[in-house]
């Protein structure tokens, strides 16, 4: 299954956010947890991660510094900030809202779909 | 099992990864910091997958493949960062930690000299002011007549420095100067008389001596190096960029002024003595030294402008000369032989040799003949025919004007420029039908910057004794 453009795209900031509110991290260890995270079903190209976190960067969201990894190599972590922290809430509240709308229009459909199967197998009934 | 294949594999997989870096930061919207972040990445991949057992090759192939394609890649990057795309000038390091690279720090050792030498060149000229030299020019015409020592030697000591000028050279360098400062002070020009602010002479020794000493000022740019059309050219370029830089400082401090006058006023008080006496004599001789060192430190980061006008301009003249051929053949109406015409073909000829120069300075010697060379050969003819015309109109005439010393002088720079343009004319349509190499016009070109830099010694020097000072 390959999930659609706009939805990874979407998906992007409030993941971000969300594992950078777990402690901060580099590029690489993001991409990995989102993998973790989606069951390996959410596919980022690689490199479309960065632009992101300059994004989130450029808006004060996120801090970036240069530090040591313990390879010995220069690597850029990334840490989550106040207002980062608003955002993520906000991002939380509005993904449940629209959560919440998609869990009921499908059990909605569910149910109809369940009485339509009852006319087809038990017509007399009616 | 031999050690060898490993190594040279590891070796090969670090040139693929410097190349693919090197490939990221083409486009100028990655940044060093980015491509080290992504190369960070890159590296991680790789790591990450040999330890599933994959080969160093094959782990570097597999990395960049989920990188993405580095077009899509820098397209992404270059809409997060459009600013980028706009290259700035930076004027010192641009704080990648773990210390400023030398050459930044050199860069902005280069920009406080220019800036000291700036600030020299603004005390340079407010000492004769200091003890009792009138700065404006209806009253003396010392500063008219010294303007280029307060500039000229500033930005000639910046070159002289910056470049790898022998100590001779720079004996030389100052020793012109020094003589040129002496014999124009010391030669005897008579006061003011009248309404006229000076002898002919005079002006045409303070039109003309910068001109002249520009040529020492080339010769410290080009590090005392003349050999080959190629320096010769860069110094062009440098003059050309110089000019369009002075001019949009001089617009900046034009609104500096103003809001100098404005303010003032405001609070009841004339700015006059602060804006005439201080903020534009130093201004403009500070200006020309730190426009001379932004042209050389913005050289790699921005196209060169004068070469872009030259586009625009160069058609547009040619089309104004065809028109005025047109009209003249038209209306049958003759060149009238007045005293001041000759300034205006004079100024024309000035236009197209400076069109012409920097036409060439932009042009890329190895291209084959095109339309813009078309452009700029009827350019120069129409020029050539127009000014011909002109001096066929005057010539009847001259002996009845008597040969003042401006006329003379007028009538020697339409003679230098000429030629000069004949010569092109010629060797250009050589050119364009295939007969010499495009360098041989370079060469024309720049060779005869002598020779107007002489003819403008000549005037500056020669004409106030030729003429007994009149």
């Amino acid at each position: 299954m390959s999930i659609n453009k706009d939805l990874v795209a979407a998906s992007s900031t409030p993941l971000v956010l969300a594992i950078l509110g777990e402690g901060d991290s580099y590029g690489y260890a993001i991409l990995k947890r989102v993998r973790e995270l989606s069951g390996g079903e959410l596919e980022w190209t690689d490199g479309m991660l960065y632009p992101v976190l300059h994004r989130l960067e450029r808006s004060g969201l996120i801090e970036a510094r240069w530090d040591q990894a313990e390879t010995g190599r220069r690597r850029k972590y990334y840490s989550i900030t106040e207002a980062g922290r608003g955002q993520l809430a906000e991002e939380r509240r509005q993904w449940h809202t629209v959560d919440q709308a998609l869990r009921n229009i499908w059990s909605a459909m569910a149910v109809a779909g369940a009485g339509a199967l009852n006319l087809i197998l038990f017509p007399q009934q009616g | 099992m031999d050690r060898k294949p490993d190594g040279a594999a590891a070796d090969s997989v670090e040139q693929q990864i410097e190349a693919w870096r090197a490939h990221l930061r083409k486009s100028g919207a990655i940044t060093r910091h980015d491509a080290a972040e992504l190369e960070d990445h890159l590296r991680e991949q790789i790591a990450s997958l040999g330890a599933d057992g994959l080969s160093e090759d094959e782990a570097f192939l597999v990395a960049v493949k989920r990188m993405g394609a580095i077009d899509v890649l820098t397209r992404e990057f270059a809409r997060e960062h459009s600013d980028r795309l706009w290259k700035q000038l930076v004027l010192s390091g641009d704080g990648w930690e773990g210390g400023a690279e030398p050459e930044a720090a050199y860069g902005s050792r280069k920009m406080w000299v220019a800036l000291l030498l700036a600030v020299a060149a603004g005390v340079a000229i407010k000492l004769p002011a200091l003890f009792g030299v009138d700065l404006d020019p209806d009253k003396s015409l010392f500063y008219p007549l010294n303007i280029a020592f307060f500039t000229l030697p500033f930005i000639a000591a910046y070159f002289a420095w910056e470049r790898p000028v022998s100590t001779t050279g720079r004996l030389w360098l100052a020793a012109a100067f020094l003589l040129a400062a002496v014999a124009v002070n010391a030669f005897p020009f008579p006061a003011a008389v009248g309404n006229a602010p000076g002898a002919d002479t005079q002006i045409l020794t303070i039109v003309h001596l910068p001109i002249a000493l520009w040529l020492a000022v080339g010769a410290a740019y080009v590090g005392g190096r003349w050999r080959g059309n190629e320096r010769r050219m860069d110094f062009v370029r440098f003059t050309g960029e110089l000019f369009i830089y002075f001019v949009l400082i001089a617009l900046g401090g034009g609104v500096l002024i103003g809001m100098t006058f404005a303010l003032f006023r405001a609070i009841g008080v004339d700015a006059e003595t602060l804006v005439g006496q201080w903020i534009v004599p130093v201004g403009i001789v500070g200006a020309t030294v730190v426009a001379s060192w932004l042209v050389e430190a913005k050289q790699s980061i921005i196209e060169n402008m004068a070469p872009v006008l030259t586009r625009i301009f160069s058609p547009l003249f040619a089309v104004l000369l065809l028109g005025f051929m047109a009209t003249m053949l038209g209306t049958g109406q003759g060149i009238d032989p007045q005293r001041e015409v000759l300034i205006v073909f004079d100024l024309l000829l000035v236009v197209v040799f400076a069109l012409l120069l920097y036409s060439f300075s932009a042009r890329d010697p190895l291209a084959r003949p095109g339309l813009n060379d078309w452009i700029q050969l009827t350019l120069v003819g129409t020029a050539l025919v127009v000014d011909l015309l002109a001096l066929w109109a005057i010539g009847s005439r001259i002996s009845d004007f008597g040969s003042t010393p401006n006329r003379v002088a007028a009538l020697g720079e339409n003679v230098v420029l000429l030629v000069n343009l004949a010569g092109s004319a010629f060797l250009y349509t050589r050119f364009l039908r295939g007969r010499v190499a495009f360098s041989r016009l370079l060469e024309w070109q720049t060779t005869y910057l002598y020779v107007l830099s002489g003819w403008a010694a000549v005037v500056a020097f020669l004409f106030p004794l030729l003429f007994g000072f009149r």
